[in-house]
């Protein structure tokens, strides 16, 4: 089970010269499931990103074992980190087997074919997912859930230490959402997969995290397991909300009980 | 579009700057009528003008040139001004803000029936063209509003000029087709095709003027109806407007305006669109005034041009289609640009 | 359990692989026959043996002349500008992720033939120039259309429509070339309006035979990194590719040889549009169809050639047969696409 550092230091990130983060220096913890959560447009999806090479910095860095990412080939640093995009496209046609293999890209020379560990990789990503039985059948054909689980099985193939994955259960009903959560906890426990995710939903990601980042305004305004910062003063803080927490009876995480104007 | 003032909104009886604007535009028209009777291969001096135009008695050649060109002058008056009407009638329509004959292929659709008239009926003459024309434009627009609304997000712009340019493609490769083996053909058909306005009698603007006059008056009628339409059809229903007999009798004269303007004056791209936008820019969007003004702004776009064409091209002249594209497809990008994504 | 997987997942590559080099080999060898015929055909019949002779450098009568001034020349125009347009339009399409957005639709054709017909019209300049100038009128255009559809969110939509209106003002401009043109320069000048192989010669056709011979290459090897380019910028940057980088040099690669095509035969009508689908067809997805996508671009601008002068009584250039097969499968696109409802 490789273990990796990985960190930001004082990172200003942003679009068009907006500044959305601002100063955010974090410390991932390895071979545990990280969540960030905040309200809409604070940039917790921009910090993803950012620390997943997709955006450049405007300032400071995204360190991993030491080494700034920006700085590595980018093949090797695809092996070693892989990320799943909020909305990947899918190319017509092609099927699941197939796609599931461009995930071997970085393990890839070019002009070398595949060899047996690619096999390997590919057959391994598409058992644990469940989606053996999909692999020749294309894509348009299947289900929102059972598309993400493609996507992840992709990103599965490419098998990297850390996996990024930005939002990985919007537009899925709360089935697959559970199902997703539950795949992607497996992987953490079977290889020590490092993974760090955005998620909407505040209650699943006190249950699943292992370790919580809350972002506001582009700042990191607290981090540490769900347990012990959950509670409703912060939630108040970061998402405008008032609510009462109280204990999950399925997981004994925090659940937040959200309090409007009416039905009090 | 979306600014239009609500209906139940105490409207303003005439849009801020409309009488200034039309002052301006006015002044523009005499003087770009005044050029076009003054410029050409030979320039004419003011007692020129002046005797060509007030001195019936006075035989002199330079008053008989500017005689000579006061047909031509109002030919393309009346053709600009048809265009711009047109472009003013298809982009209500179709409430899409690049709506234009000429991207949506409907010259080209004018352009093939009018080649197949000379080339397997022997036609010859503009009052015959100018029905080919009509239902080439006619059927045209019919397939390419066809294919560009299907889908359940209607007739967006990207979709209406994919759909013209494919049309157009098609088109013009069988114009080719039927134009290369019969050279007689291709001689007849390429007066036709750059016979811009230079070409143009008293007889021309004969043959136009009852297609103008019926094409005007239903745009007149439409107008309200237009506004209207242009809050959406749940809207417009809502409003008690018939959106379907508005939409083809809208259409049917932005069609017949065009359809006649290309049969008389070959192919010329981009006035509706140009005229449109520009009047639309100062004054807003109510249709009511937005289509006479369009009308105006249409007519001295389409003299200009012809006038600036006589000296690029000079010693021959410039087809007015070529000039209007090259300042027209600039404002077609500019719409683009500042579109939003999702309504591309 | 794994090794099920496995093997059923090998078998279903190598089939597919197996049907790759078949439609392929295909692909080739009526690439090879349609090129044949183009020898042998014309005013005069000549047979293989004839037409192999004077390939090798024997003369025959009358057959010498005609091989290896006309019938030479036209079928190697024809060759290396199939593969150009068919080629380069695959990429730009597979880059792009729309099947509209190739050359013809978006007007980088039009830049190129307006940038030669500027120099035969105007300049009088040699036809090594006519090709410079056509590369960098199609990359300039390349760059206008870009630079003006970026904006502050980049889409493909805005891209074509943009492109349109620049292939409008481009169209405008050699409509007024032409016009102002002498006579005598008109004949070279129209093959720029619709592709044609008519009067192609060896010295004109040189550089884009080197161009090809050096860009295939490089497109081949960037093939697998197109593959990942077409899951998104996101998910290729997160698979270790260098987007901006392999964009570049594909564009490049691709802008090029599909500018020198259309400086030596004229933007040939909807191969460029064509040959990537048809590949796809063919061939499915998952492997890069570069290769095949080429092979079909000549095989459509060949047989177009040969459809167009001996097929009916008058003599055709190619450009208009392929704007007539082309088009309605343009409006067969369209209906499918809209019909989906997203572009």
């Amino acid at each position: 089970m490789p273990t990796h550092t990985f960190e930001t230091k004082h990172l200003q990130a942003g679009y068009d010269r907006k500044i959305i983060l601002d100063d955010v220096n974090v410390r991932i913890p390895s071979n545990k499931i990280s969540i960030i959560i905040g309200a809409n447009g604070c940039g917790k999806s921009t910090l993803l990103k950012t620390m997943a090479r997709l955006i450049k910095p405007e300032s400071g860095d995204v360190l991993l074992d030491g080494k700034s990412i920006h700085k590595m080939a980018p093949k090797q640093l695809a092996k070693i980190l892989g990320l799943l995009p909020q909305s990947p496209i899918v190319p017509e046609g092609i099927t699941v087997a197939d796609l599931v293999g461009r995930g071997r890209f970085p393990h890839q020379s070019v002009m070398k074919g595949w060899s047996k560990k690619d096999y390997e990789a590919v057959a391994e990503a598409l058992e644990m997912m469940n989606i053996t039985e999909f692999a020749d059948r294309a894509i348009d054909e299947l289900s929102g859930g059972q598309r993400q689980r493609v996507w992840i099985a992709m990103a599965l193939a490419q098998q990297t230490d850390i996996l990024f994955l930005d939002e990985p259960t919007t537009y899925l009903d709360i089935t697959y959402q559970v199902e997703i959560l539950d795949l992607l906890t497996d992987l953490n426990q079977k290889y020590g997969t490092t993974i760090v995710m955005v998620l909407h939903d505040i209650n699943l990601s006190a249950r699943y995290a292992d370790y919580l980042f809350t972002v506001k305004n582009g700042k990191l305004i607290a981090e540490g397991a769900p347990k012990d910062i959950v509670t409703a003063a912060l939630i108040k803080e970061t998402f405008a909300l008032d609510c009462q927490v109280i204990q999950d009876p399925v997981s004994n995480t925090p659940l937040i009980v959200p309090i409007g104007r009416h039905h009090i | 579009m979306k600014s239009l003032p609500s209906t139940g909104e105490k409207q303003r009886l005439l849009p801020k700057h409309f009488v200034a604007v039309v002052a301006l535009l006015l002044i523009l028209l005499l003087i770009s009528v005044l050029m076009s009777l003054a410029f050409g291969s030979r320039t004419i001096g003011l007692g020129g003008l002046m005797d060509g135009l007030f001195h019936p008695s006075v035989e002199s050649h330079e008053a008989s040139v500017v005689r000579q060109r006061i047909a031509r002058t109002v030919f393309g008056l009346i053709c600009g001004a048809a265009l711009g009407v047109s472009g003013a009638l298809m982009q209500s329509v179709t409430r899409n803000p690049i709506a234009d004959p000429s991207i949506l292929g409907v010259n080209t659709g004018a352009s093939l029936f009018v080649v197949c008239g000379i080339a397997f009926f022997s036609i010859s003459s503009p009052s015959e063209y100018i029905w080919l024309a009509i239902i080439g434009a006619m059927l045209t627009a019919i397939f390419v509003f066809g294919i560009g609304s299907m889908g359940a997000s209607g007739a967006t712009p990207l979709k209406l000029v994919l759909a013209g340019a494919a049309t157009t493609a098609i088109l013009s490769s069988l114009v080719t087709a039927i134009q290369i083996p019969r050279m007689n053909v291709m001689d007849q058909f390429r007066f036709w095709q750059v016979g811009s306005v230079g070409s143009a009698s008293w007889e021309s603007v004969q043959i136009f003027i009852p297609f103008l006059v019926v094409g005007l008056v239903i745009a007149l009628f439409v107008a309200p109806a237009l506004n209207a339409l242009a809050l959406g059809d749940e809207v417009a229903t809502g409003l008690g407007v018939r959106t379907g007999v508005v939409r083809i009798f809208a259409a049917f004269a932005g069609v017949l305006l065009c359809g006649a303007a290309t049969a008389l004056a070959g192919p010329i791209g981009f006035i509706g669109l140009l005229a449109t936008h520009v009047i639309r820019l100062v004054i807003g969007p109510d249709v009511r005034f937005l289509m006479p003004l369009a009308a105006l702004c249409g007519a001295i776009i389409l003299v200009i041009s012809d006038v600036v064409g006589r000296f690029l091209g000079s010693p021959g002249e410039l087809e007015v289609g070529i000039l209007t594209a090259f300042i027209g497809a600039p404002i077609l990008i500019l719409i683009t640009m500042k579109a939003k994504m999702k309504s591309i | 359990m794994i090794n099920e997987t496995m093997n059923a997942i090998i078998k279903a590559r190598k089939s597919r692989q197996r049907r790759y080099i078949f439609v392929t080999v295909l692909l080739a060898v009526i690439t090879i026959a349609l090129a044949c015929a183009m020898m042998m055909l014309g005013n005069t019949i000549y047979p293989v043996r004839d037409v192999v002779r004077v390939l090798f450098g024997e003369t025959v009568p009358g057959a010498s002349f005609a091989i290896n001034e006309i019938r030479l020349p036209r079928t190697v125009a024809g060759l290396f500008a199939g593969f150009a347009f068919g080629a380069g339009g695959y990429i730009f399409q597979t880059m792009l992720r729309n099947p509209l957005a190739n050359p013809n639709v978006i007007g980088i054709t039009t830049g190129s033939s307006a940038a030669a017909v500027f120099c035969i019209i105007i300049l009088h300049t040699s036809s090594t120039v006519v090709s410079l100038a056509a590369v960098i009128g199609g990359l300039v255009t390349v760059a206008i259309i870009y630079g003006l559809s970026k904006g502050s969110s980049f889409s493909i939509g805005r891209l074509i429509l943009i492109g349109i209106g620049i292939q409008a003002m481009l169209n405008a401009f050699i409509s007024y070339l032409m016009l102002i043109g002498k006579t005598s320069d008109l004949p070279t000048a129209l093959r720029w309006l619709s592709g044609s192989l008519n009067g192609a010669e060896l010295e004109m056709t040189f550089p884009l035979i080197v161009a090809v011979i050096i860009a295939t290459p490089i497109l081949i090897y960037f093939a697998k990194h197109l593959e990942m380019l077409e899951l998104g910028e996101q998910a290729a940057t997160s698979l270790g590719v260098n987007t901006n980088q392999t964009r570049a040099i594909l564009m490049i690669c691709a802008v090029i040889v599909i500018a020198l095509a259309t400086a030596t035969t004229g933007p040939i009508a909807f191969v460029a549009f064509l040959a990537g689908p048809i590949a796809q067809r063919l061939v499915g997805v998952g492997f890069s169809n570069i290769v095949p996508a080429g092979l079909i671009g000549i095989i459509l601008v060949l047989g177009g050639d040969l459809i167009g002068q001996f097929a009916f009584e008058t003599r055709y250039p190619v450009g208009v047969i392929t704007g007539i097969i082309g088009a309605p499968y343009l409006i067969y696109l369209l209906i499918r696409i809209n019909r989906k409802g997203d572009i």
